[in-house]
C-alpha cells in the first residue's frame, strides 16, 4: 500500500463524518457497552477494596468459632440444632490453648438504651475483656470492660462513640447510670469511632460483658468466640489444637472454625463471579455494538460499491480497498471505546458523588484492557465488510448504479 | 505499446456464453489517438476495461510494453494503473463527498505522493482544465460538464501515457459534449495516447483512427490511419 497512513485516515474520516448521524449511533452502541464495563468493573473493584478493608481493620490473625456444623463455608445455622452450646467457660478455656493471644466470647441482641428519659434503640454487643486488642478498637475515655473470666461480671457498660453522642451530648458519660432493657449499667468507658462491619454499625452500640449478655437475653450459647492468635503461628496448627479442646469439652466435634482466609476467599469468590457477570453483560453490550458495526459497514461497502471501482481503476490495491474499510470501523470502535470510557469514569465518578458510601474504585487495567476490546471488536466486526470490499470485481462495481 | 492477441472475454448470461470480446487483435502505438465505436452491447465498455487492467482476458495475451499482463499480480496491476493509465467515465465518478480538488487529489493519495506536491499538482491540473475557481466545490455543486473536466483532471493527475475515455459525452449535452472533447483532443496533443469509446460516429469521426465493434468482434474502419 503507498497510500500514507496521514492520508488513509483523513480518507476515513472523511467517509466517517459524510454520515454524522449513522456514524454517532454506531460509535454509541460500543460506547454504551464500553460505558457498563467500566462502570461496573469500577463498582467491583470498589466493593473488593471495601471488603478487604473491612476485614483487614481487624486484622487477618482472628479466627471465629461458631456453633454448629457448618454444611459450607461462612456462618453455621446450627443454633437451633442439637449440639453443645458455646459458653463463656469454653472460651476460658481456649485462653489457656498455646500462641492464643486473645479470645472475645461473642453474642448480641437489639434493646432500647434508656439515659435520663433518652432512649435509643441499639445493638447490644455481649462481649470479653480483650475485645479492644482482638478487634483494633479503642477505647477513647475511661476504659473497657474488666476480666471477669470466672465469676458474676458486673454491669458495666462501655458506649459507642455514636451512641455515647446520642444520648450524652457533650457531657461525659463516665460514671452516668444507664437502663439497657430493664437493667441499669454503669458507664465505664467510650469507644473510638469504628465505623460498620459487614452491616453491624459499631458505634451506635453498646458493649456490656457477655455473661450479662446471655442472662440479660436469656440465651444459652454464645454467637461466636474470636480467637486472636499469634502472627508467627500457621493458622491451620492453631485451629487444630483449639479444635482438640473444644471437642474434648463438648464430647464431639460440633463447631466451625472460620480464619479470615476463609472469609476473604469466599467473599473473593463472590466478587469474581460478580465481576465474571459483569464482563457478561459488557460483552452482550459490546455483541450489539459489534454487530451494529458490521451492519454498517456492509451498508457502507454496498453503497460505495461504485467508490471502490473507482478506486481501483485509479490503481488502488484490493489491500487498500480493504485497509479503508477495515479503518472505518477500526475508528469507530476505538471513538467508540474512548467516548465509552468517559460515560463509565464520569458515570461512576457521578454515582460516587451522589451516593455517599458507595465503593466506587475505577480500574486502570480494565479501563485500558475495555479500549483495547473496542479496537478488537471494531476490527472483528469491519473485517467481513473489508473482504467483501477488497474481492469485488473492478468492473462489474463501476457499472452499479 | 499495447498488444492484444486472440483475446476472447466470455460471459455466461444464463446458460448460454456470450463472446463479449472474440478473437480481437489489436496493436497501439505510443501517441495515437483511435476511437471505438459501435452498437451498446457490442463489446466496446469490455475491451476499455479490458485494456484498463480492470479485467482479464479469458483467452489470448495482453502485452503491455511487451509484459505479458496475466503474469502481473493484484500490485503491479495497481501500480500501472495508477501511474500509466488514466480513465474517465461516462458517469463521471466522482467520490461525492469529496471536492473537486479532493477527487483530484486521489490517485495522488493513492501513489503516497507528499501533501504540498499534491496541492501544486491539483492546481495546476485544475487550471488546464478551466477549474481553477471550482477547487473547494462539491461534485453536486458542479454543472455535467464540469463534473467531466474535474474527472480529466483526476485522469491526468499521474501523468499517465494512456487515456481511456468511456461515452465520456454520453451523460452531457452537445455543447458540454464538444467542450469536453476538445479537452481530451488537447491531451492528446500532448503526446499521449487516447482511446475514446463512443457510439457516437459524429465524435468518433474525430479520431485519425477508428476502430468498429459488432458482437464482440473489431473491426479496423476504412479510412482509418494506421
Amino acid at each position: 500500500m503507498n497510500l500514507r497512513w496521514r492520508d488513509a485516515l483523513r480518507l476515513v474520516g472523511g467517509s466517517l463524518a459524510a454520515q454524522p448521524l449513522r456514524s454517532l449511533l454506531t460509535v454509541l452502541g460500543i460506547a454504551l457497552g464500553i460505558a457498563t464495563v467500566v462502570l461496573l468493573t469500577s463498582l467491583g473493584e470498589g466493593l473488593r477494596q471495601y471488603v478487604l478493608a473491612q476485614f483487614t481493620q481487624f486484622g487477618t490473625h482472628l479466627i471465629a468459632i461458631n456453633p454448629g456444623k457448618a454444611k459450607v463455608h461462612g456462618t453455621s445455622v446450627g443454633i437451633f440444632g442439637s449440639e453443645r452450646p458455646l459458653t463463656l467457660e469454653d472460651a476460658a478455656a481456649l485462653r489457656r490453648v498455646p500462641g492464643v493471644e486473645a479470645v472475645v466470647p461473642f453474642t448480641y441482641a437489639q434493646a432500647d438504651v434508656r439515659f435520663e428519659g433518652r432512649t435509643r434503640t441499639v445493638f447490644v454487643y455481649g462481649v470479653g475483656a480483650q475485645m479492644p486488642a482482638a478487634y483494633r478498637f479503642r477505647v477513647a475515655a475511661g476504659r473497657f470492660l474488666p476480666d471477669a473470666p470466672h465469676g458474676t461480671a458486673r454491669p458495666f457498660a462501655v458506649l459507642g462513640s455514636h451512641l455515647r453522642r446520642a444520648l450524652f451530648g457533650d457531657r461525659s458519660p463516665l460514671g452516668a447510670r444507664i437502663r439497657i432493657a430493664q437493667e441499669r449499667y454503669l458507664v465505664i468507658g467510650v469507644m473510638e469511632p469504628k465505623g460498620t462491619f459487614l452491616g453491624f454499625d459499631m458505634d451506635d452500640a453498646v458493649y456490656i460483658p457477655a455473661g450479662r449478655a446471655l442472662a440479660l437475653f436469656d440465651r444459652e450459647s454464645l454467637v461466636e468466640i474470636d480467637v486472636l492468635y499469634r502472627p508467627t503461628l500457621p493458622v491451620d496448627q492453631v485451629v487444630r489444637a483449639l479444635r482438640r479442646l473444644l471437642t474434648a469439652r463438648h464430647g464431639r466435634d460440633d463447631v466451625t472454625f472460620t480464619t479470615e482466609k476463609d472469609m476473604l476467599e469466599v467473599l473473593g469468590d463472590i466478587l469474581d463471579m460478580l465481576t465474571l457477570t459483569v464482563a457478561g453483560l459488557g460483552g452482550i453490550s459490546l455483541l450489539v455494538g459489534a454487530v451494529g458495526i458490521l451492519t454498517l459497514q456492509s451498508i457502507a461497502v454496498a453503497e460505495r460499491t461504485r467508490e471502490v471501482g473507482l478506486l481501483r481503476a485509479l490503481g488502488a490495491e484490493t489491500g487498500t480497498i480493504a485497509a479503508l474499510f477495515l479503518g472505518e470501523a477500526a475508528l469507530l470502535g476505538t471513538a467508540g471505546g474512548l467516548a465509552g470510557l468517559g460515560l463509565g469514569l464520569g458515570g461512576a465518578y457521578l454515582l460516587g458523588l451522589l451516593i455517599q458510601g458507595l465503593p466506587v474504585h475505577p480500574s486502570g487495567t480494565y479501563a485500558g484492557l475495555a479500549l483495547g476490546v473496542a479496537l478488537g471488536v471494531g476490527l472483528l466486526a469491519g473485517l467481513y465488510p473489508a473482504l467483501r470490499a477488497a474481492r469485488l470485481d473492478p468492473v462489474e462495481a463501476l457499472r452499479t448504479e | 505499446m499495447i498488444r492484444l492477441e486472440h483475446v476472447s472475454r466470455l460471459y455466461a448470461v444464463g446458460d448460454q456464453v456470450v463472446h463479449a470480446l472474440d478473437d480481437v487483435n489489436l496493436v497501439i502505438e505510443p501517441g495515437e489517438y483511435l476511437s471505438v465505436m459501435g452498437p451498446s452491447g457490442s463489446g466496446k465498455s469490455t475491451l476499455l476495461h479490458l485494456l484498463g487492467l480492470l479485467d482479464r482476458p479469458d483467452r489470448g495475451r495482453y502485452l503491455f510494453h511487451g509484459e505479458d499482463t496475466a503474469r502481473l499480480d493484484d500490485r503491479h496491476l495497481a501500480r500501472l494503473r495508477r501511474r500509466h493509465i488514466g480513465f474517465v467515465f461516462q458517469f463521471f465518478h466522482l467520490v461525492p463527498r469529496l471536492s473537486a480538488a479532493g477527487n483530484v487529489e486521489l490517485p495522488m493519495m493513492l501513489d503516497g505522493w507528499p501533501l504540498p506536491r499534491r496541492r501544486a499538482r491539483v492546481r495546476r491540473l485544475l487550471e488546464a482544465v478551466g477549474l481553477a475557481d471550482r477547487a473547494r466545490h462539491r461534485p453536486d455543486q458542479l454543472s455535467g460538464g464540469q463534473r467531466q473536466r474535474v474527472a480529466i483532471a483526476r485522469a491526468l493527475a499521474l501523468d499517465p501515457e494512456l487515456v481511456l475515455a468511456d461515452e465520456p459525452t454520453g451523460n452531457l449535452d452537445q455543447a458540454a459534449g464538444h467542450e469536453i472533447l476538445d479537452l481530451l483532443e488537447a491531451v492528446v496533443a500532448q503526446g499521449r495516447t487516447l482511446v475514446l469509446v463512443t457510439h457516437d460516429p459524429e465524435l468518433g469521426h474525430r479520431a485519425p483512427r477508428r476502430l468498429q465493434m459488432r458482437d464482440g468482434r473489431l473491426f479496423e474502419s476504412p479510412g482509418g490511419v494506421g
